[in-house]
């Protein structure tokens, strides 16, 4: 076997960055030099880890010391944190390279990457079509091979459904898994940092760096992490895997991703799985649920930038003035739009009618999954309803671009953890990808069936020309 | 909760959220804020009499406490180093009182 030195693995990188994230705006920033010293240095000082020297990308809504971190938006423009998120820390000691920023939907709202302040993000399938989002930098970057790994945030699917449209995998943990401290908060109920990687043994492997309990995060779980390596296992003996029929709404799929679907489901019955049919009643409900519950807490989040302390300022004689005029500024339209509905819906009179009753339903859907475990150990579904879209086709429409996120935002209304697996090819060429839920701090189950599929198929091996 | 947001109720909501709009974008905001809300309206349907609400996935998570002890903790220097304007160790603000 040949082998090869961290800082020709780093320096690697960095090429295939330079070769082709012009087509793809993947990474919106990176300190060439900077990261060359780092490889060096990490060379020398962490010795016998296994995954030291690995270049991975960040989302750039976590914080990275003296780094620029923007959420991809103006109005956080030249911000550079002065300390290291929880996940950063932890993945520098285990000798990880850090390797620029990924690009994102504006505060991670968005579905598409489009509404990055630094321009949209391109699938390296099809450069004509989004890479999904809010994480789309993330997965277009490990899509393309800029990366191996990366990490991203997934608040209603946002890790899931780009590394389902790049054809990767994605995986979103329970919530309380991974320590939130140094992500910047879009909606506290909802958000968890993910693994986006080519393959389930990397995703298990980056998951075991990146969990744990963490006292600087207060919603992370005391739990015991165990080592998701050894659920790298290829069989599906005694495994339930449930099928929800509200997943395949008559119209509300796309054929070929349905098709893609069936044909996955008869991978892991030869596997040895049995396929369950349930039900999740409440389904319906999720994404109105969602579309009160995330922008009510981003609306309550977002009020921190100001321009009092870091980020933009723009000039004004009064501080309200000052404050209306830079975040009239730093926003940009797809930021205001949730702002504007949350407000509205915490807003006095409204309260009760939105808020309260999206959290009454909350339960609801949270109870349809307790019940549904009780006679599965998985369930399986499409990660997103259609394969990757065209650029500039759904940005004036927002509903139309929030039902993208139909399969996935359930999972995180009950906070337990999902996986998409790249699980078949449209006639064009777009990847799809099927998703596993499992119960809360079941990810073994999770790495199990994604990676006993994974073993069995080759859709993780076909790479993009670009 | 069946009437459809007017105007008036976005210029409110973009006044209480620090944010101003031109007519332009009141009128674009208000029509899409009225599709989101229509499409919203269908929780109605779902019962949830007796059903109490979540807040927060991690059921048995209470209050969450540390240990009261001096730690340190980030230099005033780090912590003003993204200020857009300072004076001495503070971050300075334009005039709130006249």
């Amino acid at each position: 076997m040949k082998q090869i030195s961290i800082p020709d693995t780093t320096k690697a990188s960095l090429d295939r960055i330079a070769a082709v994230n012009k087509k793809l705006n993947a990474i919106i920033y990176l300190d060439r030099e900077k990261v060359l010293k780092e490889a060096e240095g990490t060379r020398r000082n962490v010795g016998g880890i296994a995954t030291r020297g690995i270049p991975i990308a960040i989302k750039d809504n976590i914080c990275v010391k003296d780094e620029p971190t923007t959420c991809a938006s103006r109005i956080l423009k030249g911000f550079k944190p002065p300390y290291d998120a929880t996940v950063i820390r932890k993945l520098k000691n285990a000798g990880f390279i850090t390797v620029g920023k990924a690009n994102m939907d504006e505060f991670a709202f968005g579905s598409s990457c489009e509404t990055s302040c630094y321009g949209p993000t391109r699938n390296p399938w099809n450069l004509e079509m989004i890479p999904g989002g809010s994480s789309g930098g993330s997965a277009a970057a490990v899509a393309a091979g800029e990366v191996s790994m990366a990490l991203g945030s997934d608040t209603g699917g946002s890790v899931r459904q780009p590394a389902a449209l790049c054809g990767i995998v994605g995986m979103k943990p329970t919530y309380g898994r991974v320590s939130r401290y140094g992500l910047i908060a879009f909606a506290s109920s909802l958000d968890q940092i993910g693994p986006l990687t080519a393959n389930v043994t990397d995703c298990a492997a980056l998951l075991n760096v990146i969990s744990g309990h963490d006292e600087m995060d207060s919603t992370s779980a005391d739990l015991p992490v165990p080592d998701f390596t050894k659920s790298l296992v290829k069989n599906a003996k005694k495994l339930k895997i449930g099928v929800p029929k509200e997943y395949f709404p008559e119209g509300g799929i796309d054929k070929e991703v349905e098709k893609a679907i069936s044909k996955s489901k008869d991978v892991l019955k030869s596997s040895g799985a049995e396929i369950v049919d349930i039900s999740l009643p409440n389904t319906e409900y999720a994404l109105s649920c969602y579309y009160i519950i995330a922008p009510a807490e981003a609306s309550s989040n977002l009020a921190r930038f100001d321009g009092d302390q870091y980020g933009l300022r723009e000039d004004a004689k009064g501080t309200i003035e000052m404050h209306t005029k830079t975040r009239t500024a730093g926003f940009g339209d797809e930021a205001k739009r949730r702002i504007l509905l949350g407000t509205y819906s915490l807003s006095s009179g409204y309260y009760k009618a939105y808020y309260l009753k999206a959290m009454k339903v909350r339960t609801l859907i949270k109870n349809d999954f307790l019940q549904a475990f009780k006679v599965c150990d998985v369930i399986l579904t499409a990660t997103s309803p259609t394969a990757a879209f065209k650029i500039g086709e759904k940005i004036n429409d927002p509903l139309s671009m929030y039902l993208s996120d139909i399969f996935t935002i359930p999972a995180n209304l009950a906070g337990i953890p999902g996986i998409s697996v790249p699980c078949g090819f449209t006639k064009s060429g777009l990847p799809v990808g099927m998703q596993f839920l499992a119960k809360p701090f079941d990810e073994e189950t999770l790495i199990r069936t994604a990676y006993t599929f994974e073993q069995n198929t080759d859709f993780h091996k076909k790479k993009p020309n670009l | 909760m069946k009437q459809r947001i007017d105007k008036k109720t976005v210029r409110h909501v973009a006044r209480l959220s620090r944010i101003s709009l031109s007519g332009k974008e009141v009128a674009l905001y208000q029509k899409q804020l009225a599709d989101i809300l229509d499409y919203i309206n269908q929780l109605n349907k779902a019962d949830t009499t007796g059903t109490p609400p979540t807040s927060h996935p991690l059921e048995s998570l209470k209050n969450v406490f540390r240990e009261d002890r001096v730690r340190k903790s980030l230099p005033a220097e780090k912590a003003l180093q993204n200020a857009p304007e300072r004076k001495d160790d503070f971050f300075s603000v334009p005039k709130i009182i006249e």
